[in-house]
Parts: C-alpha cells; sequence; structure tokens
C-alpha cells in the first residue's frame, strides 16, 4: 500500500497514505480498530502516532487498542463540498476516553441535534486509500444498564 | 552597544485581482517599491528574507542582490514577522545592515504559484484531511464552537468582528470590500462552516509587499526623509501543525508566548499600545488574540469589540485597514499588517488614528500554528 502511486481522482486528495511508523495505526483501522501509542513510562495514549512521547520524550512504546468511545469536543458543519463528501459535512475533533484528542467526521447524526460534550463512539468508513475512523453520537440507552 | 533597529522602507504592490501579474513579479514590485519608499538602491541592501516559495535566492537574483544574510522562515502567513525578528537580531548581531523582506503571493489567480499539493503520507494528510477539509475554512473555524461555549463569548459578538472591520475598511480605497455591514448581514450571509458565513472569512486575493530593515544609524545616514518606524520589541513561538492537537482549543498558546516576550523586550503592556494589528484570517483570531495577549481579560474580548472599542473612534482602533476579511489576504497576510502599522505610525494611513505612537502587530501562522509578535513605535 505505502508504495502505490498516488491517485489523481478528485477523492485520492482524501487519502491518507501510511508511513512506516503510522502503519500499525491504519492496519488496525482496517480490521476495525483504534489503535494509538501508549508511553510506558507516563501511561499516556497520544494522538497522532509517532515514535516518541510528545510528553516524556521516551521511546518505550506499545500500542493499545481504544474503546472507541469519546465526547464530541468541538465541530462545524461544513455546506462546501468536498468530492466524495456529503454535504453538508460535520468535521468534528473527538475527546477520546484515553485522553486525546482527534479530527474526524460526525456520522449518522442531524447536525442540528449535535451538542458539546456528547458521547460518540466510533465506526469506520472504507474511503479512498483507507478505513478511516469517523464517531457516531451513542444511542440514548447505550451504555446503561437495561433493567429487567 | 546595541545597535537600534527600523523599518526605514515599506510599501505593497497593487493587490486585488492581478491575472497577469506572477507570484514572483509581486515579490519583485513590492521589492522595488519599498526600496524606492526608503531612497535605497538594491546594491545597498545585503540581506534578503523571505517564504519559501518562490524563496529567498529567486527574489535575490531576480533583483539582482547577492545577499550575504538569507532567510527562508517559512511557517504561514506569520512568516513575515518572524523575518522582522529574525533581522533585528541579524543586524544587531552585524551580520547585516539592510535586510529586505518580501512578499508576494498570487493567492486568487495563481500566477506562477505551486499548486497546494499535499503528500498524501504527510501528517496532515494522514490524520485531518480525511475528514473532506477544504482549506482553511473547514479547518481553522474548528475550535471557534468550543471558545464560544468556554468563553461566554457569542455568535453575534463574533459576527460584531467582521462588522467592525469592515467599518475601517468602508474609509479605506484600497480596500476590497467597502460597504458597511450588520450584524444580520454577517450571520444571514452565506453559509461556509457553520456557524461561520462568507463574512466570517477571509478574502482570497493577489498582492505583495516589502519592508527595508537596518539600523537607526545606516537609516539616519542613508535613507529617505520617510518617519522611521522603531522596533521596540519581538516574539515568536509555534506548537502544532494539526490544528485538532492544540493544547487547549479556546486559547492560542503562541499568541500568549510570542506577545510576553514582546511585551517584555519593549517594557511595555497592553495598556501602552495605541493601535493594534491581528490577523484576522476569520473572525474568531482577533477574539483569541485580544484574550491571549492579555488585551482583555477571559471571555470579554467579544464584548470589548461589539461595544465598538476597537472600530473608529474606540479606545483600540484594531484591522485600520479593515483586515483579512474586507482589506486584502493573499493566503499569507502577515506582510499586510504590518505595513498598515507602518502607516499608522507614520501618519500616512488612509483611515489614520490620531496619536498613534505605539502599534503592536500579532501575526498567525497555518490553523493557529505559529505566531510572532511585534512592537512598533515611532520614537526610539
Amino acid at each position: 500500500m505505502t508504495t502505490k502511486t498516488p491517485e489523481v481522482s478528485p477523492e485520492a486528495r482524501f487519502a491518507p497514505r501510511a508511513t512506516p511508523e503510522t502503519q500499525p495505526y491504519w492496519d488496525a483501522t482496517a480490521a476495525g480498530r483504534l489503535d494509538l501509542p501508549r508511553c510506558r513510562p507516563c501511561d499516556q495514549v497520544f494522538f497522532y502516532p509517532r515514535s516518541s512521547c510528545p510528553q516524556c520524550g521516551s521511546i518505550d512504546l506499545e500500542w493499545v487498542t481504544c474503546s472507541g468511545k469519546g465526547l464530541l469536543h468541538t465541530y462545524v458543519v461544513s455546506h462546501r463540498p468536498a468530492p466524495g463528501f456529503p454535504v453538508p459535512t460535520v468535521i468534528a475533533v473527538v475527546e477520546l476516553e484515553e485522553g486525546p484528542r482527534m479530527m474526524t467526521n460526525l456520522v449518522d447524526a442531524d447536525p442540528e441535534t449535535l451538542e458539546l460534550d456528547m458521547p460518540v463512539e466510533v465506526r469506520f468508513e472504507q474511503r479512498t486509500g483507507a478505513a478511516v475512523p469517523v464517531f457516531a453520537p451513542v444511542p440514548e440507552n447505550a451504555g446503561k444498564e437495561v433493567a429487567r | 552597544m546595541s545597535r537600534e533597529v527600523v523599518i526605514m522602507g515599506a510599501a505593497e504592490t497593487d493587490i486585488g485581482k492581478l491575472p497577469t501579474t506572477s507570484t514572483l513579479e509581486l515579490h519583485v514590485e513590492g521589492a522595488r517599491r519599498a526600496l524606492a519608499d526608503a531612497n535605497l538602491s538594491k546594491d545597498q541592501v545585503d540581506g534578503i528574507a523571505s517564504v519559501s516559495v518562490p524563496g529567498p535566492i529567486q527574489v535575490s537574483h531576480a533583483l539582482g542582490i547577492t545577499p550575504t544574510y538569507v532567510d527562508g522562515t517559512g511557517v504561514g502567513g506569520s512568516s513575515f514577522l518572524f523575518h522582522v525578528r529574525h533581522a533585528t537580531a541579524a543586524i544587531k548581531a552585524g551580520y547585516a545592515d539592510v535586510v529586505l523582506i518580501t512578499h508576494g503571493e498570487s493567492g486568487r489567480s495563481r500566477v506562477g504559484a505551486p499548486p497546494y499539493p499535499r503528500a498524501n503520507d504527510s501528517v496532515m494528510a494522514q490524520f485531518e484531511m480525511p475528514y473532506g477539509i477544504v482549506g482553511p475554512p473547514t479547518s481553522f473555524t474548528v475550535p471557534a464552537r468550543r471558545f464560544l461555549h468556554e468563553t461566554d463569548n457569542t455568535l453575534e459578538q463574533l459576527a460584531e468582528v467582521a462588522v467592525a472591520q469592515r467599518r475601517w475598511a468602508s474609509r479605506n480605497p484600497r480596500a476590497m470590500f467597502r460597504d458597511e455591514v450588520t450584524v444580520d448581514d454577517v450571520l444571514g450571509a452565506k453559509m461556509i462552516a457553520d456557524p461561520f458565513t462568507l463574512l466570517m472569512c477571509c478574502l482570497v486575493t493577489d498582492g505583495g509587499g516589502a519592508l527595508v530593515v537596518a539600523s537607526r544609524e545606516f537609516a539616519e545616514a542613508h535613507g529617505s526623509d520617510k518617519p522611521l518606524v522603531h522596533i521596540l520589541g519581538t516574539g515568536e513561538a509555534a506548537t502544532t501543525p494539526l490544528i485538532s492537537q492544540m493544547e487547549d482549543m479556546t486559547r492560542c498558546k503562541q499568541f500568549t508566548l510570542s506577545s510576553q516576550a514582546a511585551f517584555k523586550e519593549s517594557g511595555t503592556s497592553p495598556a501602552d499600545i495605541d493601535h493594534l494589528m491581528i490577523y484576522d484570517a476569520f473572525a474568531h483570531v482577533p477574539l483569541y488574540g485580544l484574550e491571549d495577549m492579555g488585551f482583555v481579560g477571559r471571555g470579554e474580548s467579544g464584548a470589548f469589540v461589539a461595544d465598538g472599542h476597537t472600530s473608529p473612534g474606540g479606545r483600540l482602533p484594531m484591522n485600520t485597514n479593515g483586515g483579512g476579511m474586507s482589506y486584502t489576504h493573499t493566503g499569507m497576510y502577515g506582510m499586510f499588517a504590518i505595513q498598515e502599522s507602518v502607516r499608522q505610525l507614520r501618519g500616512e494611513a488612509a483611515a489614520q488614528v490620531d496619536d498613534v505612537s505605539t502599534s503592536l502587530v500579532l501575526g498567525n501562522g497555518g490553523m493557529f500554528m505559529s505566531a510572532a509578535t511585534l512592537i512598533l513605535a515611532n520614537q526610539p
């Protein structure tokens, strides 16, 4: 994948291509997991994947699989069409349960009903070049014990 | 003894739509005008600074200058403030006597300009672009909703930034948009990236400009009779290339760091500043700037602008050329912010403010990526 000649379609502009240090991230998304590096000395999970801890500089890292749960930190609703994207597109920053924040899209949501800090959960959408992590609102009753 | 450093020449090219002028030619034309403004010949220049495209060597070669001091710092639209800071240090160190800083960008017409490619394996292309970000209007805007939420500034106050700056633009014949607008006009304009309408976003224009920075001693011995603009203090900082990785989406750390350095070096505080230029790619950026530099308290920026304090007649005139939202914005606006400070300090601005003796310029680069601050004055 990493040596593929870049495509020239309009959608290719939005197609991520892994580098050696980010390959495990994209391998995980292809398998339906959100994996991020964790610094063993700091016990911090960080985004985006890189070869040393941005907090302490350690290279003693391991990959962990995130829960995929987070909160909607901020967003805009883009009314400008990007090739291959719905209009409007919700461009958002999600704060993961593990701490770091990441850029993403909010999907399966009415833009009018979004609220900051609402719970969201990860999904993976096959886009040009990669499986991309996006987030959707958690249904009202999700995570709650259902009384029987 | 430390050498005092001044801006002895400053000029812009024509601005707006310039479909027959190349990027390089905009640099060259800006440079010729700034040298004429300083009453210098090209052969008196020994330093050159410019962003990476077309680059300081191409610009100096086109002009017929052989520099012995070269700065190619390219950190977005704040780069020219970085160049002023670096030139000041170089002149104080004796590495150069006269540094020419050039900007030219065919932002609208794209003549002799590179495309905007981003390698698909760059960090930004992997972790932000896949979400349908169509340039700055859909990424620079993303933190704003969080900012409004946490600071209690309102959407109407965000619109007031565009309203206030249009008041200045209406007084400036060179401004691209000059009709005054209301909050309702701003909120009712075409939606770009909700909550940002078209009138809260910057222009896309062609244009250029240049500065001649030199020691005061050199300027007094060789320059024109134009008033000298004294560089009292400077600062610079950078944080993240990815806007989603801001440490706090409601504060711009480099605005604080760079301004604190400039205030310290100049021995001034916000209360000493008569005139303010804050890089306004989008309407929220001046609000961050006012708060993060300490001109107002946390959450007070929106009301400050809405109450007219930055408008004509207000106590802190801000973005008096009309700013990037109404005057011009080639893509890297920083040069134009410096130019307006120079004009105000010389007393030659289109919308001249009375009694401007100190002016602060805050430059932003990228999407809250880098920043630099200049504190300029009409006296040493």
